[in-house]
């Protein structure tokens, strides 16, 4: 205490407010210094991975393509409900646009856009706008519609016209539906696509399938040799540990490709079960689901592995010895006793391989056939291929939201304050 | 061990619960951690298997809950030979070191694991587990985890768990080693009463020998693989059979010697250091052979009155720790400077100053010529 004798109040409070002020500018030192230190992985992060996802997640619902090549248009078919043909104004506003927007080689992505939504629209708005100029331009509006007709005979129907009104954006759940074998139809309710386009909902299925599938394989392989790298004695558990660990060590593609030279039709398991007379014809292991299995649970494995073992680890071992000598046979300690300790690994494992067969990608690209490739396939097609960047955000979404929905079931039943990683 | 043979009662006796003959474990093959073991176990008693740590006593616990096979010899439980009967199938409880206590079940469902196992019905179960906690005065913890006791209120859960299912034979694996001083003696009386009121056989394994003093009614022992004395705790303390039991339990002071003179059990031995001292013959190998000889420190008398004591000597007072309830004289005596005395308080009217000299003596009966350890 600082009290002095002629004041001793206003001194013991001076005191406290210089301590309390120290100890504050003590604090913010250590503030600064950590927020210091965690600033440039906060920057890498926001840099590497927060920004970009974020953006690519805003192209799955932006619509931007049309009202940027036809700003006027979009304008002029507000006023339009969206029964019928729109007003004839504003068919004449699309003309003349149509016009600059030929001279000026902007139509390109909003005729992909608009054939997205009805197939045919591309070629149909290309003729169009080549004959814009000679046959549209300077039309009165009581002749426009047959004008348009005149080109081809398509703009008779409604539906293309009510296409370039729903695309106009800015906002759109035009991908997100589509991303789900859905579309709007001309009333505005959600309807299936045609079954030609719809293939997304069954490669989402198949995407959860091959993973609950992997995972599975997965834990079963996986206990038994975390149970024996968590009992044997650390001489030979080390052994097998870098065993478990060394495929990490290789990149995937090397392991993938690896599988490719085993299990293809001239590879090592057919040439050499061919020799031996164990089949006469090569197997097809490979370009199926069974090369999708093998590769995919090859690589995931250690993933299973590793936190079970951290928990096996932790488990007292005269656990199962007390658990029989209380009358349980050892495969019911096992169950009783020794398993359910195991949970939190289990839940850890079973998790992280999941959410990771989620997103894989190379390894069934590489050893899986058509009907094989999982959601990120499309992903990547989507974006390299066909140049579809909003349904590739879109489907990316999906991903994303299923990832957290596991996350959050897996939450709620095991909790993650239970999870051990390692 | 002479007095192995001497304890053993008449073969086929019911007396016996459990019988070790001539087991002997080996985990590497080279060494033999239990050595010709031949032990019974009385129905009702509380034995304990004392010793150092390697002395084989805990591998003597883990063949008879069968963890461990013997190499060599027969385990007998109520007349059945325990060699092919799994550890779930013996029906014995046992308490561990660490508890093992399950710290995914609460306290009751613990309990309850021994009595599903065994398939009894739901109110049965719940009248037993009842029952097991009230005897460890923890009847309102049933809801708990382990996790949130204390050690020794996860000890007594322990206690419960291994006697709930009402088992004839109950082993303890130093069960009190985690626990603090004040709580483990607690719990010694507590086990013994609880002992003492279900007429459960006890093995008990511990290392401290004061616990192995307080509670058993046999304590076997155990050095090198070896039952060295198998006796009641006074008979232990008061008469041990040799050189190591004498050192191992309680206080000691040693002499080492050749015997001169041997007249039925009393001798004579000549000291290194050239004195002369009468004691009792034990454990000797005859005129001529080593031996060491073993005297309690508060069997030793200072300023003795003549004719009281048939050893007396002169010593030089080295040290003096004061204990309250008596001191401990550190003399120097026939060439060995750490003899130790124990003088209760006020019982001395001699006064003791370090470096003064003191006549000091013992009766023959109480100084035991053992072998020469």
């Amino acid at each position: 205490m600082t009290a002095t004798a002629d004041s001793p109040e206003s001194a013991f409070l001076a005191g406290n407010n210089t301590l309390k002020s120290r100890l504050r500018r003590a604090e913010r030192m250590r503030k600064v210094w950590a927020l210091a230190l965690i600033a440039p992985m906060f920057v890498f992060l926001m840099v590497s991975f927060v920004i970009p996802i974020a953006s690519l997640l805003k192209l799955s619902v932006e619509d931007l393509e049309v009202s940027e090549a036809l700003p006027l248009t979009v304008e002029a078919f507000k006023a339009w409900d969206g029964e019928g043909f729109p007003p004839p104004e504003a068919m004449q506003v699309f003309a003349q646009e149509l016009v600059v927007a030929e001279e000026n080689k902007t139509l390109g992505s909003a005729t992909r856009r608009l054939n997205y939504s009805l197939s045919g629209f591309k070629s149909m708005l290309k003729k169009t706008g080549r004959k814009a100029e000679d046959d549209l331009a300077g039309v009165p509006a009581d002749q426009i519609l047959d004008a348009f007709i005149a080109i081809d005979k398509d703009w008779g129907d409604p539906a293309y016209w009510r296409a370039i009104k729903d695309a106009v954006g800015p906002l759109s759940d035009f991908y997100a539906l589509w991303a789900l074998d859905r579309q709007r139809d001309a009333d505005g309710d959600i309807v299936m696509r045609p079954s030609t386009q719809s293939i997304y909902v069954d490669v989402l299925l198949r995407t959860l399938e091959i993973s609950v599938a992997v995972t599975l394989i997965c834990f079963v392989l996986g206990l038994p040799i975390a149970y024996l790298l968590a009992t044997l004695p650390t001489s030979r558990s080390n052994l097998l540990l870098i065993l478990v660990l060394l495929p990490f060590w290789t990149s995937l593609l090397v392991r993938t490709t690896a599988w490719i030279v085993l299990l293809q039709n001239e590879g090592l398991i057919n040439d050499t079960g061919i020799w031996l007379g164990l089949w006469n014809e090569p197997l097809e292991l490979i370009r199926n689901r069974f090369g999708v299995y093998v590769a995919m649970v090859h690589i995931l494995l250690p993933f299973m592995i590793l936190p079970i073992f951290s928990v096996m680890k932790g488990i007292n071992p005269w656990h199962m010895r007390a658990a029989e000598s209380l009358g349980a046979h050892r495969w019911k300690a096992f169950l009783k006793v020794y398993l359910p300790q195991c949970l939190p690994g289990i839940g850890a494992g079973t998790l992280l391989v999941f959410i990771l067969s989620l997103g894989y990608y190379i390894t069934p690209a590489l050893v899986g056939g058509p009907q094989d490739q999982m959601i990120s396939f499309w992903i990547v097609e989507n974006m390299s291929s066909t140049l579809n960047w909003g349904l590739a955000a879109a489907l990316s979404m999906i991903l994303l939201l299923l990832t957290l929905v596991f996350f959050f079931i897996y939450n709620r039943f095991v909790g993650f304050d239970k999870l051990r990683l390692g | 061990m002479a007095e192995v043979g001497q304890d053993r009662p008449s073969t086929g006796s019911t007396d016996s619960i459990v019988r070790f003959t001539n087991v002997q474990k080996t985990y590497d093959g080279e060494i033999l951690v239990v050595k010709d073991l031949n032990l019974d176990i009385r129905r009702g008693e509380f034995l304990t298997l004392l010793g150092p740590s390697g002395s084989g006593k805990t591998t003597t616990l883990l063949m008879l809950a069968g963890f461990e096979t013997p190499t060599h010899g027969e385990i007998i439980l109520e007349g059945q030979s325990l060699r092919s009967t799994p550890p779930h199938k013996r029906g014995i409880g046992m308490v561990f070191q660490n508890y093992a206590l399950f710290p995914h079940m609460t306290v009751a469902e613990n309990l309850a694991f021994p009595l599903q196992a065994r398939r009894m019905a739901k109110d049965e179960q719940e009248t037993k587990i009842k029952r097991a906690l009230e005897m460890v005065e923890l009847g309102a913890y049933g809801g708990r985890r382990p996790g949130q006791l204390s050690g020794g209120q996860q000890q007594r859960v322990a206690l419960a768990r291994a006697l709930v299912f009402d088992p004839q034979l109950v082993l303890m694996d130093e069960p009190l080693g985690a626990l603090d001083k004040k709580l483990r003696e607690q719990m010694q009386i507590e086990i013994k009463h609880i002992h003492e009121s279900l007429g459960v056989t006890v093995v008990y394994v511990t290392h401290d020998q004061s616990e192995a003093l307080t509670m058993s009614n046999r304590i076997a022992v155990f050095n090198d693989g070896r039952i060295q004395q198998l006796a009641s705790p006074e008979e232990l303390y008061e008469k041990p059979q040799n050189a190591f039991v004498a050192q191992f339990i309680g206080e000691n002071n040693r002499f080492a010697g050749t015997v001169k003179e041997q007249a039925g059990s009393a001798c004579k031995v000549a000291l290194d250091s050239g004195d002369m001292i009468s004691a009792l013959a034990v454990n000797i190998d005859g005129i001529g052979g080593r031996t060491s000889l073993s005297i309690r420190p508060e069997a030793i008398y200072l300023a003795p009155a003549e004719g009281t004591c048939d050893n007396i000597f002169e010593a030089r007072i080295e040290e003096l720790i004061y204990m309250g309830d008596h001191t401990r004289v550190r003399v120097d005596i026939c060439g060995n400077n750490d003899f130790v005395i124990k003088v209760p308080r006020g019982a001395s009217h001699v006064v003791l100053e370090t470096g003064t000299k003191i006549s000091v003596g013992w009766r023959s009966e109480d100084c035991r010529a053992l072998d020469a350890g």
